[in-house]
């Protein structure tokens, strides 16, 4: 919402400064996106007396002027302007000035038929302050010549840009900002008379119909329109509007059209009463009918669209045909225009939600739908209309033949809320005296009246957001001002709400990550992206067809972020994330939300360092390779799911996390990552587990051995078609409880070796816990070891 | 014999030579003395057996314990050497040391957690709740009517029928107060949902922090207090705060929270808008609509809420100018902040 701070000067009968009132605004109305000053592009223009007029030598129609423009010697200036008086005062723009609307265009000495101007005298219509263009503007001032034209004319204004929330209707005027205004400025909201003969009759009531000077007026849709007034104005002369009214309008960012649809728009921002006037020569009939929309009924809007319109909505129709859609958008049929001379002016009362739905369905707003939406003031309509109808008359004539009509088939009577004093203390924490109370809440309209232990507060219609008490004690510690309450911190009681455990097992597995030492980076992506799956759930409105589905997986995201780092040059990414997956579920329930955790690596396997090799070989520097991928799944499936076991993948593509009990249920799985890998880029890897919720393993106490180690080193062949873990699982098994720690040393394939089979060699570290362990049985546990190798496994020592 | 007797002597004299030798001196000496093929003591012990066995025995023994001593003696040297390597003035301490890759927690999750540890040592516990919501959670139970323009703000992806991605961490409120007896005070992170396409301050997905306290006796100053001495403790002790009057449907009296401009210290900018202040949360009393709508005595009880945009208070305190660098997981950034 834009508010004039000149228009709010004439409301209040004082003059305001732009910051100030912002300031005041945002502390105790809403908040205000900007203090726009406007007219500065007048800030070149001087005031200038014209000393004398002469005729200018080569045209009939110009004159030569000397003008005094407070620079001591008088200017020579050619004028074309017929009413250019000598003695007068006018606006000047000296040689060198910027011209308003010229794109920045300096102001040049130059010639006119033969004679050096030097400057120029300006109409309304070049300074950008109204049409009118016959003549220069003749100006009514003391200022001394010289003097900056912004100095002495007040035309100078500040549009204070307010944003208004949804529960706040009655600050879209500048009558309601006013009113916040004086609350904390003092003074009283008074609007400026108008030139015009008395008043016209108080408005007659009509129940659902009625008749105006001959115009016949049904309320079909009393639920669509409770309340809806007509006039009848006559014998009124279209024209340009006068320039204080277009200036208002600029003022607040509106285009004059012309001065019956200039004076309806005036009493919008003035009063936030939304008007329409139409030709009464266009409406057939002559009938104004509000009802429902037929269905599949049509009609062409101001802005020259056709529109199909519902039974959701409500239109004014003349006899035959819809006009209006009512509360949004008039057709072009019914504007008046210049030939109108007979206007029926519409006040209406439309009910918020219809407007709502019907300017959503139209995909069509303007500043009356924006108004009805939020609710307007449903019983300062007759004020309003009355308003607007004198404003008419006194800038386009015409008289009233008849009292308005006013069909309000349930009249309503202000609302009234009780307020109890102790219970303002109760929520503010601070006493407020009841006269302090009445104080506040009269100063915005609100009437207070003792009723025994409370108070009976009368809602003003222009505040459909007061509807109970807690509105009225919000009401209480805004207009004291919510800095006037201290803050100091008191006692509380604990809460009986546990922490979320799933928020300390993601806290766990980022630490463990952090931790792991290969320099993991946690990575945020967007869960919005491309279907990443047959479970992935599609968005219905999506912004883009790329981020048409919530993720199902962690790792699509990361390899596109993989991607974004090979972009700008990086080789090294090593991401993880922990996040909400989504799953589809049946229609109409909330999918299912899994937390997964997706690690992605590429690059060296740690920073070069001067000592790794000569410059020149950085190639020597190992990238990361399965064996990494294996370490860090590993590391995910013990953080993430600790009852999961790594094992290749069934189809040889990597490893998968499985349960170890009955269901093997899969949990998670790694493998290399195909991508748009740049040539220099290493190979990439990824995994993703689903993360279980529970309490971290709690870690027990191992005695620490106090007798000392046996280290024999074991050197196998395997035959082909036998894992080193099958063999590790034997050696195990037979170790027993000596063996302490089984740890593989190296592989080995090539000459010495039969064909297909392969030399590892295990490092087997034996322990007892009470005694040293003597040859012979460190001997005899390798031997059963051995044995039981070769015997199922064909797994025999290699020769030396 | 004599001879060899000297011999070893002038070998023992030349023990002293060993602890100052460096590295290539000491294999010089090494070889000198010890080489298998031609070291002055090796010499010696091979001209051995060609003596009488009581001169054998004598320079025999001799010898043995001359070579015991160089062989303690090089090796001493040889360990002080390898210990010692780097206080050599032969080594430019100048050049780099070794490095390991580091690894860190995103910078918005530090954040989180760092306003979440304020707030628990205000009393709050962490809770979550579900990012896909129905209407009545994230709109309706939270008080905000049927077509109604409040929720113009609130545009939000729908999943299907009346499921929604949340548009705040509102919904958990209602979750908490349908769950637990008050008192409760809770903080809750995670990710929320508009139709906002991506600009420099905008992002469809945003992480929030909501809060919640109701209890009896609940004030509208505990809720100031309360973050105020947040703020004061996630920017600095003097930062000053101002509160002033916003719309939510779910609170009222409701209030947005400004600090003072962190850039330029209130002396107004063109990031505050001249105004020297900025935005940093909407909070306010809990609506008593809310609290029936979880069946919750509204005469009996009070309390107050707010939410706050984490990726927003790390861009106000480290400058970061654009929100979608929280996304982009560029390396380069992720590093500036472990």
């Amino acid at each position: 919402m834009i508010v004039s701070r000149r228009w709010l000067e004439t409301l209040l009968s004082r003059s305001l400064e732009g910051k100030d009132v912002a300031d005041r605004l945002a502390r105790q109305v809403a908040p205000v996106d900007a203090v726009v000053p406007i007219h500065q592009d007048l800030r070149d223009v001087l005031i200038a007396r014209v000393l004398e007029v002469k005729q200018h030598p080569n045209a009939d129609r110009l004159s030569l002027c000397q003008v005094d423009a407070g620079g001591g010697a008088a200017l020579e200036v050619v004028c074309g302007a017929p009413n250019v008086q000598a003695g007068k005062t006018y606006p000047f723009a000296p040689v060198g000035a910027t011209l308003p609307g010229g794109g920045g265009l300096k102001l040049e000495r130059r010639k006119i038929r033969g004679v050096e101007s030097n400057g120029m005298l300006c109409s309304a219509k070049e300074l950008g302050l109204g049409v009118d263009h016959a003549g220069i503007l003749e100006l009514d001032t003391q200022a001394p010549p010289g003097t900056p034209f912004l100095e002495a004319i007040p035309v100078a204004d500040d549009q204070i840009v307010i944003d208004v929330s949804a529960n706040r209707p009655d600050l879209l005027c500048h009558k309601g900002v006013a009113r916040e205004l004086a609350v904390s400025l003092g003074g009283t909201v008074k609007l400026p008379p108008l030139p015009t003969p008395p008043p016209p009759k108080a408005p007659v009531r009509g129940k659902d119909r009625g008749a105006v000077d001959g115009v016949e007026v049904r309320v079909e849709d009393p639920e669509g329109a409770p309340r809806y007034m007509i006039a009848v104005i006559r014998g009124v002369k279209v024209q340009p509007t006068p320039a204080w009214l277009a200036n208002r309008l600029q003022s607040v960012g509106q285009r004059s059209i012309n001065n019956i649809v200039d004076a309806t728009n005036y009493i919008l921002f003035e009063v936030n009463q939304p008007l329409h006037a139409f030709d009464l020569a266009r409406l057939r009939g002559p009938a104004v009918v509000v009802r429902r929309a037929k269905p599949s009924e049509k009609i062409v809007t101001l802005d020259g669209v056709e529109r199909k319109l519902t039974p959701e909505m409500t239109v004014i129709c003349d006899a035959e045909r819809p006009t209006i859609v009512a509360g949004v958008m008039g057709s072009a049929e019914s504007e008046v225009s210049e030939s109108t001379t007979d206007v029926v002016l519409e006040a209406a009362y439309f009910q918020p939600t219809r407007i709502r739905r019907t300017r959503r369905a139209l995909g069509v707003s303007s500043e009356s739908s924006y108004r009805f939406e939020r609710g307007i003031d449903m019983l300062g309509m007759p004020e309003a209309l009355g308003r607007a109808i004198d404003l008419i008359r006194a800038v386009a004539g015409g008289e009233i033949r008849e009292a308005p009509l006013d069909i309000w088939p349930e009249p309503q009577q202000p609302r009234s809320v009780f307020l109890r004093e102790a219970r303002v203390a109760h929520l503010l924490g601070v006493p407020v005296p009841r006269k302090e109370i009445e104080r506040l809440l009269s100063a915005v309209g609100f009437v207070v009246a003792p009723r025994e232990e409370r108070m009976a507060v009368q809602v003003p219609g222009w505040r459909p957001d007061v509807t109970r008490e807690v509105d009225l004690i919000e009401e209480v510690a805004r207009l004291k001002g919510y800095d006037t309450f201290p803050d100091e911190l008191r006692p509380y009681r604990p809460t009986t709400v546990p922490e979320a455990p799933s928020e300390i097992t993601l806290h766990h597995v980022r630490e463990h990550l952090v931790r792991s030492g290969s320099g993991l980076l946690e990575a945020r992506t967007l869960p919005l992206g491309p279907a990443d799956g047959p479970d992935a759930v599609p968005v219905q409105n999506p912004l883009s067809a790329e981020e048409a589905h919530l993720r199902s997986r962690l790792l699509p995201g990361l390899l596109r972020r993989v991607e974004h780092n090979w972009s700008v040059g990086e080789r090294d990414v090593r991401l993880f994330e922990v996040g909400t997956v989504f799953k589809k579920a049946p229609a109409g329930a909330r999918p299912e939300e899994e937390l997964h955790l997706g690690i992605v690596l590429t690059g060296a396997r740690h920073p070069q360092h001067w000592s790794d090799g000569a410059s020149g070989e950085r190639a020597k520097l190992p990238d990361m390779d399965i064996w990494d991928l294996k370490q860090h799944f590993e590391l995910a499936v013990g953080v993430a799911a600790p009852f999961c076991a790594v094992q290749p993948a069934p189809d040889g593509a990597g490893w998968v996390a499985a349960k170890e009990d009955a269901t093997g249920e899969v949990w998670g799985a790694a493998t290399p990552l195909e991508a748009d890998a740049p040539k220099w880029a290493a190979p990439l890897y990824g995994l993703e587990i689903k993360i279980a919720v529970g309490q971290p393993a709690l870690f027990r106490y191992q005695p620490l051995p106090t007798q000392p180690p046996v280290v024999r080193d074991l050197s196998l062949v395997l035959p082909a078609g036998v894992t080193a873990a099958a063999v590790a699982d034997v050696l195990r098994r037979e170790g027993g409880s000596l063996l302490e720690r089984l740890e593989m040393l190296d592989e080995y394939r090539g000459p010495g070796l039969p064909a297909a089979t392969r030399g590892v060699t295990w490092r087997c570290t034996f322990r007892a816990p009470d005694r040293t362990l003597t040859e012979q049985e460190t001997n005899a546990a390798l031997d059963k070891m051995l044995r039981a190798a070769e015997a199922t496994l064909d797994v025999r020592r290699r020769s030396a | 014999m004599s001879d060899l007797l000297a011999a070893l002597n002038s070998l023992r004299e030349r023990l002293k030579e060993i602890p100052q030798a460096d590295e290539r001196r000491l294999q010089e000496l090494k070889t000198e003395f010890l080489g298998r093929k031609s070291g002055a003591l090796t010499d010696i012990l091979k001209s051995l057996p060609a003596l009488d066995p009581e001169k054998r025995r004598t320079i025999g023994g001799a010898a043995n314990v001359l070579k015991r001593e160089l062989e303690d003696a090089i090796a001493q040297r040889e360990l002080e050497l390898k210990r010692g390597a780097t206080s050599l003035a032969a080594v430019d301490l100048t050049m780099p040391g070794r490095r390991q890759w580091r690894g860190g927690v995103h910078i918005v999750t530090q954040i989180v957690d760092e306003i979440c540890d304020i707030f628990k040592e205000l009393g709050f516990t962490r809770v979550v709740g579900p990012e896909a919501e129905t209407e009545r959670y994230n709109f309706y139970a939270l008080n905000f009517p049927k077509d109604h323009p409040a929720l113009d703000a609130q545009d939000s992806f729908y999943l299907g029928g009346d499921v929604l991605l949340r548009t705040h961490n509102s919904p958990v409120q209602i979750r908490t107060l349908e769950a637990y007896p008050p008192p409760i005070r809770i903080v809750v992170p995670g990710r929320c949902y508009r139709r906002d396409p991506f600009d420099a301050s905008h992002s469809p997905v945003f992480e929030q922090i909501e809060g919640l306290a109701v209890d009896e006796g609940i004030t509208f100053v505990d809720f100031k207090a309360t973050l105020a001495t947040f703020v004061r403790r996630i920017f600095s002790p003097t930062t000053k705060v101002r509160f002033r009057p916003s719309f939510f449907p779910f609170t009222e009296p409701s209030a947005e929270m400004d600090v003072q401009c962190q850039i330029c210290g209130g002396s107004g900018c063109a990031a505050c808008k001249q105004t020297g202040w900025m935005e940093i949360l909407g909070s306010g009393m809990v609506h008593p609509a809310v609290l029936e709508n979880c069946n919750v005595d509204s005469e009996k009880y009070t309390g107050f809420a707010w939410g706050m945009g984490p990726e927003r208070i790390a861009m106000l305190r480290h400058g970061i100018p654009d929100i979608r660098l929280f996304f982009d997981s560029d390396v380069r950034f992720l590093e500036q902040f472990i």
